[in-house]
């Protein structure tokens, strides 16, 4: 069930309210980040940062490994007498591949988290919902999972937080 | 001297000015969500194309195929074709290389650093100065691959396993560069390409032919502004902001190496790491000027790319342009102060000697031009003037690569071994062939992708504001 909106307000109050009410199945649909609104529905903190400090290490370490085994062990060049394994010179393409691979992690992995691409979703099919919620309208939707949800209580329920309208999604 | 001491008698000029600070306002008043993001739609899903937009896009295009004859000869004569031989043998591709991932740099400056420091103007800018960062990349990595000789053993660059079990030498700058430079590239078009999902999905909603329908609904892989999704994207934009902050400063670092770690005079210097990260930024805030002007211009952008934006990217390069005169004054007193006649001669050859004409060109367009009339804020929002500074900065920054690497390598320690260095007509056709690929590219951006990000101008406006107002029956629920 899509409750449309006019103002992101409008939205964050019902949100908080729906939540107050015990509601957890919910989701918030907004054309912009609105930070307010993912705190009414309970929504916190996130794991791409664990995801990026991973895939940042990961790249760290292979990286200075290899060079590491391509200039002890593999290839060992004796330019000028030096050391073969000169780790400051390793430093900047580790640094570069820490760099990399957090920066591939923190997109991909918030891509994965995110459930994405999911080129179809149901909420498409709400007539309104193209029309505004990637331009200029705020949505809340009370998912007919959630143990309260029934089609005509929920849809007064909706009603009552005087929307622009309350559409029922076709799953 | 504040905005508001100008021009008091032009009633337009308050409409653009924010009572609140004295300074441009960053958007236009009267902006709404609809009207920011028909405005920039608009732009790109039309159906009729500017013919402005054909006849510069014939010139860049024509231009890219001079590019394509050049770098097609280039590779069945080989490198004999420019003047690159010994002593100078880092001619203009070494120059045409350093002078593009520069002006790529102020791209990630705008999208990284600046939204880390929350500078809100930077909003309406961003994208396309990514986009220009690409683009420059583009041009810049061509170089090196085609002066390695052999383009089509460029793999041999990278670690792999091989039958010749050669591996290359990790100690080598040159090989930092490989990394650097293929990292930023990378990060520049994910970073690039994740802030354009959500605004894809716009595209795909506004959308009415079917092509596009499908075009941008693959583009936006599905986006449907879920506040989930939105504060993961929004987590994972911080970080790669975080994340491309250090690589910025760390790419022309590193390519700075490829000078510092030689011996020659001129080259074998410290402070070249800030030095050329400061002219990076210079030179790029010179080239988003250049596009930028004309972009607001011929798309009716006023309202969102304001005299605030070019007032703010004039401040930046006044800043940064203080940066390069202290790196040009700190080489002259180096050279003194070393008491290395090698020093001293490099200096004197690279004032007065043949080349001399070249430093001068780059002290007038990096020093005397813009340092001296950036401080006047009037000039820093006349769009003319500024167009006409950002032409002569690029300009100052190209001859400040050319100094540094023929001046030197033209008289190095031995005089039996100096040489002279007059690019042929294929240097020249590279480079404005690049130029061309250049401007064709960033014409098909502006043409086919949102040139300016929609939700981050969304958030700027007033109706972002979350009210206070509490309904009465939120209220009452709360007391109870």
């Amino acid at each position: 069930m899509l409750a449309e909106f006019d103002t992101p307000s409008d939205l964050v109050r019902a949100a908080q309210q729906a939540r107050l009410d015990g509601w957890r199945r919910m989701d918030c649909y907004t054309p912009y980040p609105v930070e307010e609104a993912a705190e009414a529905i309970g929504f916190h903190r996130n794991k791409v940062p664990l995801v990026t400090l991973v895939g940042g290490l990961m790249g760290l370490t292979a990286m200075f490994s290899m060079e590491t085994w391509v200039s002890v062990l593999a290839y060992p060049l004796n330019i000028a007498g030096r050391p073969t394994y000169s780790w400051p010179a390793f430093i900047v393409p580790a640094y570069e591949w820490t760099i990399l691979f957090a920066g591939l992690s923190a997109a991909f992995g918030m891509l994965a988290l995110n459930g994405l691409p999911t080129l179809y979703h149901p909420l498409f099919n709400a007539p309104n919902f193209r029309d505004g919620a990637t331009t200029d309208k705020f949505f809340l939707c009370l998912e007919a999972l959630d143990p309260k949800f029934d089609l005509v209580a929920t849809r007064a329920y909706l009603a009552s937080f005087s929307p622009l309208s309350v559409v029922e999604v076709e799953y | 001297m504040a905005t508001s001491d100008l021009k008091p008698k032009d009633p337009d000029l308050y409409r653009r000015i924010d009572p609140a600070t004295g300074e441009y306002r960053v958007i236009a008043p009267g902006q709404t969500f609809k009207s920011v993001t028909e405005k920039i739609v608009r732009i790109v899903l039309t159906p009729d194309t500017p013919l402005g937009w054909f006849a510069i896009f014939s010139v860049g295009g024509a231009f890219a195929t001079v590019l394509l004859v050049a770098v097609t000869w280039l590779f069945l004569k080989g490198t004999g074709i420019w003047a690159v031989t010994q002593p100078v043998a880092w001619g203009f591709a070494i120059i045409n290389f350093v002078w593009w991932i520069g002006i790529g740099h102020a791209g990630t400056l705008i999208s990284a650093i600046l939204l880390l420091f929350k500078q809100g103007w930077r909003n309406s800018i961003n994208r396309f100065a990514e986009a220009m960062t690409i683009f420059a990349v583009v041009c810049a990595g061509l170089f090196p691959l085609i002066h390695i000789g052999r383009p089509w053993l460029g793999y041999w660059l990278l670690p792999y396993p091989n039958s010749m079990n050669v591996w290359p030498q990790f100690r080598s700058p040159l090989l930092w560069d490989v990394f650097a430079v293929s990292t930023y590239a990378t990060i520049s078009v994910v970073f690039w390409y994740i802030g354009m999902v959500p605004d894809f999905g716009t595209m795909r909603d506004r959308a009415q032919s079917q092509v596009a329908q499908y075009f941008y609904g693959l583009l936006s892989l599905g986006w449907r502004g879920s506040v989930r999704h939105w504060m993961r994207y929004e987590t994972a934009s911080l970080l790669l902001a975080g994340l491309a902050t250090p690589l910025v400063l760390s790419v022309h670092t590193v390519i700075s190496f490829d000078f510092a770690v030689a011996i020659l005079p001129g080259w074998h210097t410290t402070i070249f790491p800030p030095y050329f990260v400061a002219g990076a930024i210079y030179s790029g805030f010179a080239m988003v000027l250049t596009l930028a002007i004309p972009l607001r211009k011929f798309y009716h952008l006023e309202g969102l790319v304001t005299e605030r934006h070019i007032d703010n990217m004039g401040k930046v390069m006044l800043a940064t342009g203080f940066i390069v005169a202290y790196g040009y004054g700190m080489e002259v007193f180096m050279a003194w102060y070393s008491a290395s006649h090698w020093e001293a001669f490099m200096m004197w050859n690279r004032m007065f000697g043949l080349m001399g004409w070249s430093y001068w060109v780059l002290v007038t367009c990096n020093l005397a031009i813009p340092l001296t009339t950036l401080w006047s804020r009037k000039l820093r929002t006349s769009i003319p003037f500024m167009f006409f500074i950002s032409i002569v900065v690029n300009t100052g920054m190209w001859f400040e690569r050319f100094v540094i690497v023929v001046t030197s390598l033209t008289r190095d320690f031995l005089p039996s071994s100096w040489g002279t260095y007059r690019a042929t007509r294929w240097d020249y056709a590279i480079y404005v062939g690049t130029l061309g690929l250049f401007t064709a590219l960033f014409l098909l951006f502006v043409r086919f992708l949102p040139m300016i990000p929609m939700n981050e101008i969304r958030m700027m406006l007033p109706g972002a504001k979350i009210g206070p107002k509490i309904t009465p029956k939120a209220a009452a629920k709360a007391g109870d």
